[in-house]
């Protein structure tokens, strides 16, 4: 038991830690200064290097990325170069439309892709199940930020039912924020499911082949009863191995996404960011993004062994 | 999906099957071809996919000799043209014709797509043949470096480098690319762990050869059918990541048309024209529901244990 969490949690450790000298390699030791990207190039080389002082740019490139992870560390990620704030602030703001943005599709896509996957392996080969798949095969192959266009297309432009983009924020309670999330969660969510659909019917139906499901059937318990009690619990590892690596695509899904709608999250921040040269806001995000990925990854790792204890024994 | 473990499954007598399969396929080698073409014709969702596939490539070459009107035009006093005999799907809000910008779309869609599989698949298979040559702690290192790599989805990459060199279709191809190597080297890794095990590499090996010639002679060949059906799905993967970059404004730049970016200029106009949405989105969704598609159908004309699972 702990040998293996001891593992896991080393793993994640490391990966982090090769995460955060990738991204400060790439984005803090490649070509130019980022006081010479922000002043221009035809700024005087005293302001420059003025700047570079300011902003501790002098010091050796270690020394820096130490100061960087003692700075995560203790939640100081330093001031952005351009609004002169806390960079943890500016993110913890933009934070507060992104995750729920990245829930919201997640539990969509969940909720969509178990009932399709579900449905279709229960009616194997028959006119639904041909259907519901034909459909995800369609679903796979578009791009979400183009159904995100058409869906403004439907519900913004023609029904006017729903905002072509913005965000209403959380102050005036839960459901304006809500709404406008709406469309965007769901953009994101339909592309996705449409994978997850497929994994969870091919994962149910290599179940159902399985002896322990003829033995349930002999004993007498009915196919549904069979279905939801013994054939899903086993069928759900590669499920959640798949929505473990979609949670990646989920994030940079909301970078587009948050572009589609104009919603002031975590991909916006990114951009205005490149555009104005502030490095360590993109830094910083970056890391963050690519933090969520590892470690949503981790928490499914773990979780596997709790779904199916089998697993930690061969993993020791 | 476990395929080792399936693998394992396997009766003895489909391992059998299997490989007289194998050998009569090697003795009547254009015998084995000709039925592979009848197969495949009989296979809807592979000639769907060829068809669809042919398409845009087809739109690409065409492309490159004849477009209906330049793609680089500017006629502003024609903008926003509807669709006419002159211009079949209209004008753009600079007066290019859409027809021109699909079809040469196509190839910058193209040609990201080549470039980047194949960066994928060249450091990929490569060091997945590695991996499963030398086994022990170069096989730990390259999958340990491959698992970190999914961390950084090609938007985020693509982001950095943007972030560094400036935004362009080199950022857009190296960020693909880049993206497609961890998978690439799973899958080779894979399946070359289980040609590894069979008799014949034994054989090789007591016949004095060393790794390197057995990976080239009886690896390689062995797994090719895997990768050239994983290389179709990742090209539809790349066309996605490239459609998302331009749309971005990270990936191919102005003036160079790109579906991506044809959807970005699109969405100021939607209340104007709603269908200069639709166009390079659909084009965009035909190309990758055609890959998907030839990749799924070649899977099951290549490996045909694995039909029975569909």
């Amino acid at each position: 038991m702990s040998v293996f969490f001891l593992r896991r949690i080393l793993t994640l450790v490391a990966t982090l830690v090769a995460a955060s000298l990738i991204i400060f390699l790439v984005l803090d030791a490649l070509p130019g200064n980022a006081a010479q990207m922000l002043m221009g190039a035809d700024a005087s080389p005293d302001a420059v290097r003025a700047l570079t002082v300011k902003l501790g740019l002098d010091q050796p490139l270690a020394v820096r990325y130490l100061l960087w992870l003692k700075g995560m560390a203790v939640g100081d990620l330093g001031n952005s170069y351009v609004y002169g704030t806390p960079v943890a602030g500016l993110i913890a703001e933009r934070l507060v439309l992104t995750i729920p943005l990245a829930i919201m599709s997640m539990l969509i896509t969940v909720v969509l892709a178990l009932a399709a996957g579900i449905y279709t392996a229960a009616n194997h080969n028959k006119l639904g199940d041909v259907g519901v798949m034909s459909l995800t095969q369609v679903g796979i192959a578009l791009p979400n930020f183009w159904f995100a266009i058409l869906l403004i297309l439907l519900f913004s432009v023609k029904l006017q039912l729903l905002s072509a983009g913005g965000f209403a924020g959380w102050d005036d309670g839960i459901w304006p924020g809500i709404r406008s999330l709406l469309l965007p969660s769901i953009s994101l969510a339909v592309v996705q499911a449409a994978i997850l659909a497929r994994v969870t019917r091919s994962a149910v139906l290599e179940v159902l082949r399985e002896d322990f499901v003829r033995t349930a059937r002999a004993k007498g318990l009915g196919k549904r009863e069979v279905l939801w009690r013994h054939v899903l619990r086993n069928a759900m590892i590669p499920v959640m191995t798949v929505m473990g690596l979609q949670f990646a695509n989920l994030l940079a899904g909301t970078i587009v996404i948050e572009n589609v709608f104009y919603l002031p999250g975590l991909g916006r921040l990114i951009f205005q960011s490149i555009a104005n040269r502030d490095l360590i806001v993109v830094r910083n995000c970056v890391m963050l993004l690519a933090a969520m990925v590892v470690i949503v990854n981790f928490v499914v790792d773990v979780l596997y062994a709790f779904i199916d204890p089998r697993i930690k024994v061969a993993n020791l | 999906m476990p395929s080792s473990t399936r693998a394992s499954r396997w009766p003895t007598c489909e391992r059998a099957a299997d490989r007289i399969r194998r050998h009569r396929g090697n003795r009547t080698g254009r015998a084995a071809a000709t039925g592979f073409w009848r197969r495949a014709l009989r296979h809807r969702s592979f000639v769907l996919g060829a068809v669809l596939s042919l398409l845009v490539l087809g739109a690409a070459l065409l492309s490159l000799v004849w477009t209906p009107w330049s793609a680089y035009d500017i006629d502003v006093a024609s903008k926003l043209h509807p669709p006419s005999a002159a211009h079949w799907l209209g004008t753009d809000v600079l007066g290019r014709d859409i027809v021109s910008l699909l079809l040469v779309g196509a190839r910058s869609t193209i040609m990201v797509g080549v470039i980047a599989v194949g960066i994928g698949l060249s450091f990929g298979v490569g060091l997945g043949l590695i991996a499963a040559a030398r086994k022990g702690w170069t096989e730990e290192l390259i999958m340990r470096m491959s698992d970190f790599t999914f961390a950084f989805p090609a938007v985020l990459s693509a982001i950095m480098l943007a972030a560094v060199a400036g935004p362009g279709m080199v950022t857009s191809i190296t960020a693909i690319g880049i993206f497609q190597i961890p998978t690439f080297v799973r899958v080779t890794r894979g399946s070359a762990n289980a040609i590894w095990a069979r008799e014949f590499v034994l054989a090789a090996r007591a016949a004095g050869k060393g790794s390197f010639r057995i990976t080239i002679e009886h690896v390689l060949p062995n797994i090719l059918s895997i990768l050239i059906v994983q290389a179709t799905i990742q090209f539809a993967l790349a066309i996605l990541a490239e459609a998302a970059l331009s749309y971005l404004g990270l990936g191919t730049q102005p003036p160079q048309p790109s579906w991506g970016r044809m959807l970005n200029d699109a969405q100021t106009l939607l209340f104007q024209s709603p269908m200069l949405a639709v166009y390079p989105g659909a084009a965009i969704a035909i190309a990758v529901l055609g890959l998907n598609l030839l990749g799924d159908g070649l899977r099951d004309l290549l490996d045909p244990r694995l039909a029975r699972e569909r």
